[in-house]
């Protein structure tokens, strides 16, 4: 399989890399960026755990090529806190208790990230649709959407205040 | 939150939560070493084939290929789950019995080159018949799947506990019902994986996806010959488990024998597809019941019979088909019960353990019968439930003692929150309610294998400079919050804060812990913790007696304060002392109180680095009969739950608009993780009841091998879950503590069930519930 330097920038920061052209974004963040927060439950793109914001939109990145990232931002779940600083939404999820086994949780909170870059104040209705993609066999789902809703609350406080 | 505790009952934040939210907690995948080789396995293709010859020699010749193993290179030795069954090889030895059957393992230097050799290694097959249902396998002239288990049956079990015919004679009512439930898959989102590494000092190491660490490292040493000190089995975070991950897998053990022979790491990994096709989850079902009351709605006996499609191998069976009986004893009076149950060999993936183990479909057909009989009688389903319910204290026909038993107040709770007397009977055409009940072991009463092991082991460790502990055990997080409830008994038994406590599991190097299974560990390990952590606090109270030159019954400590009975203690020599060691730092202990940091730090002064250990194995429980073990526990939690459904009576679409639940935990030691076990195990039963279903074709492959094509329940697919936790206080608990973890979907399903009951006007006697089948029973009706 041929080889293709792929120029892309994750979290901010630019990146180069040396990747094989079949090789997903996935495998590509995890393996040669060493990003290993992006979870793989699947590979065919069913479960949602591997999904990241490419250029703000969430994909599951099992199912976009690296190569097809190129020249392009892509936001995973460690360029989500600042610093020490948690994320609302992951501060969210924490105390709700919206993780259990955490497996779709990285993948989980960035499809809520989108959902409120688009809608900032979603119904349950919003955020149900938004989070229709991500798979999650512990939770039930039920804190999930507790915890997006909080992160709404916090966020919308933060940004009025 | 009880007034008594100060961390106990509370909504503390988890330990993993964090480093779940940000990307940093380690999983199987995440793990890298160096110099790892990745391992591949060649699987049968066939259902039922004998092997005529095996040529790995294309394989072995392809450049990067390090290992080619088969059954001729590794020892023959069976394994399995119940030492009454070990009815595995890792490798095929002249037959295979599933489609998916272990026949080899390639170790090379890339995972495509490992897959690449697999695919070249070429096997001889001379197929056999495939027996791909209960049926084919029991019919007149069947082939044995296994020589050494006549006509297909794995394990029988006949037991009868009281006089079932001469108590139907007394019944004025008796009633009779069939139900059918089909293959289920745990779904857990990360597929098994694992890195085995054997070092130049004789140790293999295996890093594993696993729920078990120490039936792991059991298994791999009888299998390997190498002895159980040599072994280390070290789980990382686990991203779901269920039940299917509570044995060692066919990866666990070739991986560990590509590394012994190579001398290098091996990772081995299912794809999502493998893990369908490699089962162990839960059986498809079938179950008769007779079951027969007086007039006054008195349950006087139950004749019960259950046939369970095993797949190709026992796997957690024998236990299974065991539960699908004894978990009918409870929570009803029951004093006379027949149970006839076997578990036939099929030519399709081994079934094994999944949450609320063999109880869950019989449970469903028990309580579906209890609505019908309430229906004969002209009674409300609540007012029959509560009239035939056990109390704490009583024993079942079976010999389950229920040393607490909150089962009438959670089905008060549900009735009252669910609005049950308004709705019941009163809901138009095509909306339904439905209540049922439930109760779960709270860890089995005994091991795996036969033992006077010690369940669990726990150490705790003080930090020298007294800051906090650390715990130690071998117990598994998989998810379910382990960690966190151990580290907050910790916390509680030795008077400290939550965040004072650190935590380390998951590693057979920490002691026993026979794992998350049968929901053992909140009591189990919880037992062990707490006696850890109190050992502790004796030694480190007993030296600051010594130096203070008081009664040691005088002090104990609370939210990391000394207190101090009795006259007035001078500290002040104490403090100095410790401020002496802490001159220029910035922090230092204040107020009229010594800290748990000053005496801790004052006891490893004087007696270097304190340690404490804590143990747990429940007393000996159970009667004297057959298969007197499988349902025995310290404890059992309950469950009752209230689903609302709405069924669209063109299409049959079943929409659950809500469920209240209501569970008996004895104590909540975390309420958020209580809630959101119990919110899982809805979501479970849910998936089970309306639509999850492992279908096979005609050449006994899964047909539906993916997260798309078998669907679990979706954030779109859930409603509303109201949690209610019951608080009986369990005297066999820690700090009154017992199960939550699958005692919450014993009820879902046939809640679920007498909803749509009650909804349609039908008893459906099949799951899942698809729309087509309640379409055609629908239309059948008409």
């Amino acid at each position: 399989m041929s080889a293709h330097i792929l120029k892309l920038k994750v979290n901010g920061r630019e990146y180069q890399a040396l990747v094989s052209a079949n090789h997903t974004l996935a495998q590509v963040l995890r393996e040669n960026l060493g990003l290993t927060g992006t979870k793989q439950g699947c590979q065919v793109g069913d479960c949602g755990s591997c999904t990241v914001l490419l250029d703000g939109e969430p994909v599951n990145s099992c199912l976009v090529l690296g190569v097809q990232a190129e020249s392009r931002e892509v936001l995973t779940i460690e360029g989500l806190a600042e610093g020490n600083k948690l994320h609302p939404l992951q501060d969210s999820f924490v105390r709700a208790g919206a993780i259990q086994c955490g497996f779709c949780s990285p993948g989980m909170i960035l499809s809520a990230k989108a959902l409120l870059e688009r809608k900032p104040s979603p119904g349950l209705d919003d955020i149900r649709q938004g989070l229709a993609g991500n798979l999650c066999r512990c939770t039930g789902y039920q804190k999930i959407v507790e915890a997006v809703m909080q992160a709404s609350h916090r966020m919308s406080g933060e940004a009025s205040s | 939150m009880s007034a008594a505790y100060d961390v106990i009952g509370s909504r503390v934040p988890r330990k993993d939560a964090a480093p779940k939210a940000t990307g940093q907690a380690v999983f199987i995948e995440d793990l890298r070493f160096k110099g790892e080789l990745a391992g591949a396995l060649l699987q049968s293709p066939h259902a039922h084939a004998l092997i005529k010859s095996i040529d790995v020699s294309k394989a072995k010749a392809l450049p990067g290929v390090v290992e080619v193993i088969t059954a001729a290179d590794v020892p023959r030795v069976k394994y399995g789950v119940s030492p009454a069954r070990y009815d595995e090889d890792l490798f095929a030895v002249n037959k295979v019995r599933y489609v998916g059957d272990e026949i080899a393992a390639v170790a090379a230097e890339d995972l495509e080159t490992a897959l690449k050799a697999a695919a070249l290694i070429k096997v001889e097959y001379e197929p056999l018949p495939r027996l791909l249902s209960v049926e084919e396998a029991t019919a007149e002239g069947a082939p044995w799947i296994h020589d050494e288990f006549p006509n297909n049956v794995c394990a029988e079990v006949h037991q009868e506990f009281g006089d079932v015919a001469t108590a139907f004679k007394e019944c004025d009512l008796i009633q009779e019902g069939r139900f059918v439930s089909k293959r289920q898959d745990a779904a857990f989102i990360e597929p098994n994986q694992c890195v085995a590494i054997y070092g130049q000092d004789g140790m293999l190491t295996l890093h594993s996806s696993t729920q078990v660490p120490h039936y792991v490292q059991r298994t791999v040493s009888m299998v390997t010959g190498l002895p159980m000190s040599k072994v280390r089995v070290v789980k990382p975070y686990v991203g779901g488990g269920f039940g299917p991950k509570a044995a060692a897998t066919p990866i666990d053990l070739a991986a560990s024998f590509l590394a012994l022979r190579s001398g290098r790491p091996v990772r081995m990994a299912y794809t999502r597809e493998q893990v369908f096709s490699f089962g162990r989850a839960r059986h498809g079902f079938t179950h008769e019941m007779k079951i027969g009351v007086k007039k006054d709605g008195s349950l006087m006996a139950l004749e019960h019979r259950a046939t369970l499609d095993g797949g190709a191998y026992s796997s957690f069976g024998i236990a299974t088909v065991y539960y699908a009986g004894s978990l009918l004893g409870g929570p009803y009076k029951l004093p006379n019960m027949k149970y006839d149950g076997r578990r036939i060999y099929t030519n399709k993936p081994a079934c094994g353990a999944q949450r609320g183990h063999g109880g869950v479909i019989a449970r469903a057909l028990f309580e579906q019968q209890l609505d019908i009989i309430a229906e004969r009688l002209g009674m409300d389903p609540v007012e029959l439930r509560l009239q035939n319910m056990m109390e704490t204290g009583d024993v079942t026909c079976n010999d389950l003692a229920m040393s607490s038993l909150g089962m009438r107040q959670c089905i008060e709770a549900v009735a009252q929150g669910s609005g049950w007397k308004q709705k019941k009977g009163a809901l138009p055409k095509g909306k339904g309610i439905g209540i049922a009940c439930g109760f779960f072991v709270s860890g089995a009463g005994y091991p795996i294998y036969r033992s006077e092991t010690y369940h669990c082991t726990v150490t705790i460790k003080a930090d020298e400079d007294g800051g906090g502990v650390k715990v130690f055990t071998a117990a598994a997080e998989i998810g379910q919050g382990s960690d966190t409830t151990m580290a907050i008994i910790a916390a509680e038994a030795l008077g400290i804060p939550y965040d004072m406590v650190r935590i380390e599991s998951g590693d057979t190097d920490f002691g026993i812990d026979l794992g998350a299974y049968s929901s053992r560990t909140t009591l189990m390990t919880g037992h062990a913790t707490k006696e850890a952590a109190e050992n502790l606090k004796e030694v480190i109270l007993g030296e600051l007696a010594g130096e203070l030159g008081i009664d040691r019954r005088r002090l104990d400590i609370k939210r990391g304060l000394v207190k101090i009975a009795g006259e007035a203690v001078d500290i002040a020599p104490l403090r100095v002392r410790y401020q002496k060691e802490h001159r220029g730092w910035l922090s230092q202990p204040e107020g009229g109180q010594l800290t748990f940091n000053e005496a801790s730090r004052l006891a490893c002064l004087r007696r270097g680095t304190l340690v404490a250990t804590g143990k747990y194995k429940p007393p000996v429980l159970g009667g004297k009969f057959k298969g007197a073990a499988v349902g025995t526990s310290p404890a059992y939690g309950c469950s009752a739950q209230v689903a609302e459904v709405s069924v669209d009576m063109e299409t049959g679409q079943i929409t659950v608009e809500r469920v209240t639940d209501a569970h008996d935990c004895g104590q909540a030691i975390n309420l958020t993780s209580v809630e959101a076990q119990m919110q899982g195990s809805v979501a479970m039963g849910l998936g089970e009841a309306l639509f999850e279903e492992v279908k096979f074709d005609e050449a006994g492959r899964v047909m539906n091998p993916s997260l798309g094509e078998y669907h679990i329940p979706t954030i779109m697919d859930m409603p509303a879950v109201d949690c209610i936790v019951v608080e009986s206080g369990e005297p066999n608990g820690p700090f009154g503590a017992k199960e939550v973890g699958e005692g919450a979907i014993m009820p879902t399903i046939p809640a679920i069930l007498n909803a749509v009951r009650d909804a349609v006007g039908l008893t459906i006697d099949e799951t899942p519930l698809t729309p087509e089948r309640i379409y055609m029973a629908l239309k059948k009706a008409k």
